[in-house]
């Protein structure tokens, strides 16, 4: 693979700040540090492979990592057999009506011809479709919200372990990436941009507002893990010993282990990613990619189809994101589609790849590693710096009560300082494309 | 009686927060075009701008109220604020332009590099914002806080139904037609708005005849502050000020400008209301109207809500696909680049 000694050079760094932080401030933290990154340095592959590779916009990366996770509480939670018998089979009929609502417009705006006529009919099979839905689908949601509402009120998921949710995560992120690829690639490349804006806004208000699929605010907790919690680590001798060696205590030690459980499964994860994504690029596919990505005048004058490719592109970059989704939601063992916010989700995940380096695999991976660091480091740097800045004020002063409580927020003024230097100064990122 | 209660009852839950909605949008939409034909990107710092001109103006009310000057006329404090936050908004754009655009207009960077130093730009303002204001709501509204309220409104006509106009709404409203009428006479009449329009037609063509790029940027900049601080302390006034909301507006906006055409001010407008109207429309429970037109006996029962106020986004979306499918250049024929 195309690394140079100094890409592997700017690694070892990063790791060695890892270990530093294992050091200094805890090995717990610098093991939630090391997993989150690995999760959102698979995010940032899915971008790059969209924005590096094709040059297209996608700012509806919350959405997909939304939907990933979505699949995990419909795999691995178990079924609510209650909430079944009450509306399962009416939503189930309800969706399916809706969808054909939607179909039979399109037919009908295929088969006839463009008259006012055609404007009736299609508007005829809305509003009764509408209808139709709504009195199927109103009272099972209804039923479904009703049972045992303060621990359930929803259908449940498939009961299946939860490893299987990760490729379906990425199947649901790839559905979805495809309509809204389907609509609005092949137009300026703008409306790309808002397009997934929208979609990726609509994707949290379901997931908060369908209390029937998974609890909406109300949130999906204690979700099955693949890998073991700290607390049935604690009793097993070899945990117990583990300790004993490292002068550390067994609870501390137990929930090392377990975050390192997730990292080797998520480094295996990124692994085949990395693999694959290499091969990709540097096959004659991804050679056509960046062909159509700087010239898509001439591609086009080649015969290549680059509508069509872009598609394919963005829903597997797309299912790339809805993957770490899954991930996410199955290490911490809950969803909770509040805590979904653009600036973290989306708008983050772009500055890890633009500070990393578009177009270059590991400049992804890489710029996921140091921006979540500085994610959550600038924060506890941010108030020590404020405390400096208001040590001579008096105590209880308002305005170092106010300085002191909005020193959180420094962390997005230095992620937007950070994405500004490097589009300024070094536009091809922290490992350029090559 | 019957459809007078409708129309009563109709105006006071949608159309007149809709128009109010529809005008806020309309100012944030016509920055958005305005960058857009001058600058050629999409603005995506432009919410968050939004929030921090609206903090500027908070801060300013603040500050008056604590000397003792409020409520001219019975209006908000803000209003006497706003020529500050106009400046500070001015002052912070132009900065913005000087430090982060200016460099890659010179170095002809693509357009999609110029949206990802919008979006550094929309972390910094959002990261300041919040700094100065936290992340929950401020209300600023003070003044007398109806022009007349749904009591005084029933006493005086003796309908059933009665209906209030909020001043902010009614400012509102106000302001946009007074702001879209001056832009529109300088973008026609004077020498600095033709030199825009020039520049935005044909940049090659303008700069030949010698028109200055730079001021055409500056004039373009100062618009935009100047629309989005009134855009944002009415929309604030209105519904009350948290930096998160004022985010979100990006997609309504971003969808009015592209429905109208993106470039084509008229357009913008036009997009707004449409977007307001269709969002207000589809999430308004309609039961009541319905209750007043329908014959005895044929009441509705539901609540005739089409759905959910909070998929407000998913209409907002699905009027942008369906133009996006049936007219990609909008209403008006804005730019296709």
């Amino acid at each position: 693979m195309s690394l140079t000694a100094r890409d592997l050079g700017l690694f070892a760094i990063m790791f060695a700040v890892l270990a530093m932080v294992a050091m200094f401030q805890s090995p717990q933290l610098a093991v939630t540090i090391l997993n989150m990154s690995l999760i959102s340095a698979i995010m940032a592959l899915g971008v790059n492979m969209q924005w590096g590779y094709a040059g297209l916009f996608n700012v509806g990366i919350m959405g997909f990592t939304a939907v990933g996770g979505l699949a995990v509480v419909l795999i691995a939670q178990p079924p609510i057999p209650e909430a079944w018998a009450a509306g399962g089979l009416g939503i189930l009929l309800g969706l399916m009506l809706g969808v054909s609502t939607i179909l039979a417009s399109v037919i009908v705006y295929k088969r006839m011809t463009p008259s006012k006529m055609r404007g009736l009919a299609i508007f005829a099979v809305l509003v009764v479709g509408y209808l139709l839905t709504s009195y199927v689908f109103g009272p099972a949601k209804q039923a479904v919200q009703a049972v045992n509402p303060a621990s359930e009120g929803y259908l449940g998921g498939a009961g299946l372990p939860v490893i299987f949710a990760w490729p379906v995560g990425a199947v649901f992120a790839a559905g979805v990436a495809w309509m809204v690829g389907k609509v609005s690639l092949g137009l300026r490349s703008d409306y790309l941009a808002i397009a997934t804006l929208g979609i990726s806004e609509i994707v949290i208000a379901v997931l908060k507002h369908e209390r029937w699929l998974a609890r909406g605010v109300n949130n999906v907790t204690g979700i099955d893990r693949p890998v073991a919690r700290p607390i049935e680590l604690q009793p097993l001798p070899w945990v117990q010993s583990l300790a004993e060696t490292l002068g550390w205590s067994v609870s501390q030690t137990a929930s090392v282990v377990s975050g390192l459980g997730y990292s080797a499964l998520f480094i295996f994860v990124l692994a085949i990613l990395i693999w694959l994504a290499e091969r990709a690029l540097n096959s004659p596919w991804g050679r056509m990619m960046r062909a159509i990505r700087d010239n898509e005048i001439s591609a086009r004058a080649m015969g290549k189809d680059v509508t069509r490719r872009h598609l394919m592109i963005f829903v597997l970059g797309s299912a790339v994101c809805g993957l770490a989704g899954a991930m996410m939601v199955s290490m911490d063992g809950q969803l909770t589609p509040g805590s979904y916010e653009p600036l973290r989700f989306t708008f983050l995940i772009w500055v890890m790849v633009i500070v990393g380096g578009s177009g270059n695999n590991w400049g992804a991976v890489l710029g996921a590693f140091v921006i979540w660091f500085l994610w959550v480091q600038v924060e506890p740097a941010g108030r020590w710096f404020m405390e400096i800045v208001t040590s001579g004020m008096a105590d209880g002063s308002d305005l170092k009560q106010h300085l002191l409580s909005s020193a959180a927020y420094m962390r997005l003024l230095t992620m937007g300082v950070a994405l500004l230097l490097m589009l300024r100064f070094a536009p091809r990122g922290l490992i350029p494309e090559r | 009686m019957e459809p007078l209660n409708a129309l009563v009852s109709l105006s006071n839950f949608m159309l007149i927060p809709a128009l109010a909605y529809g005008s806020q949008l309309a100012l944030g939409a016509l920055g958005i075009t305005l960058i857009f034909s001058i600058l050629r990107f999409a603005h995506f710092a432009h919410g968050d701008t939004m929030a921090l001109g609206t903090a500027a103006v908070i801060g300013g009310t603040l500050f008056l109220q604590a000397q003792g000057i409020t409520e001219p006329f019975g209006l908000p404090t803000a209003l006497l604020a706003i020529p500050f936050g106009l400046l500070v908004m001015i002052a912070y754009l132009l900065t913005a332009d000087k430090l982060v655009y200016k460099y890659f207009r010179k170095v002809k960077a693509k357009p999609l590099t110029l949206v990802m130093a919008s979006l550094g730009v929309m972390f910094v303002t959002n990261g300041i914002t919040r700094l100065f204001m936290g992340v929950g709501e401020t209300r600023f509204e003070d003044g007398n806080r109806f022009l007349f309220t749904v009591r005084e409104f029933r006493d005086f006509t003796g309908l059933a139904e009665g209906m209030a106009l909020r001043s902010a709404q009614a400012l509102t409203i106000i302001t946009a037609l007074v702001v879209m009428v001056a832009l529109f006479w300088f973008l026609n009449r004077t020498r600095s708005g033709k030199s825009m329009r020039a520049y935005s037609d044909n940049e090659d063509l303008a700069l030949l005849s010698g028109i200055n790029p730079e001021r055409v940027v500056m004039i373009t900049w100062t618009i935009t502050a100047i629309l989005l601080v009134l855009a944002g302390t009415l929309y604030g006034l209105d519904k009350g000020f948290r930096p998160f909301n004022y985010f979100q507006l990006l997609l309504p906006m971003f969808a009015a400008a592209i429905l109208g055409g993106l470039g084509s001010p008229i357009g913008a407008i036009v997009g707004a209301y449409v977007v307001a109207f269709a969002e207000m429309g589809i999430t308004y429970a309609w039961r009541r109207v319905f209750t007043y037109l329908m014959p005895e006996g044929l009441e509705p029962n539901s609540m005739m809500q089409l759905l959910p106020v909070d998929y407000k986004f998913a209409v907002t979306f699905a009027i942008l696909v369906i133009v996006l499918l049936f007219r990609p250049t909008g209403i008006f024929k804005g730019k296709v680049l």
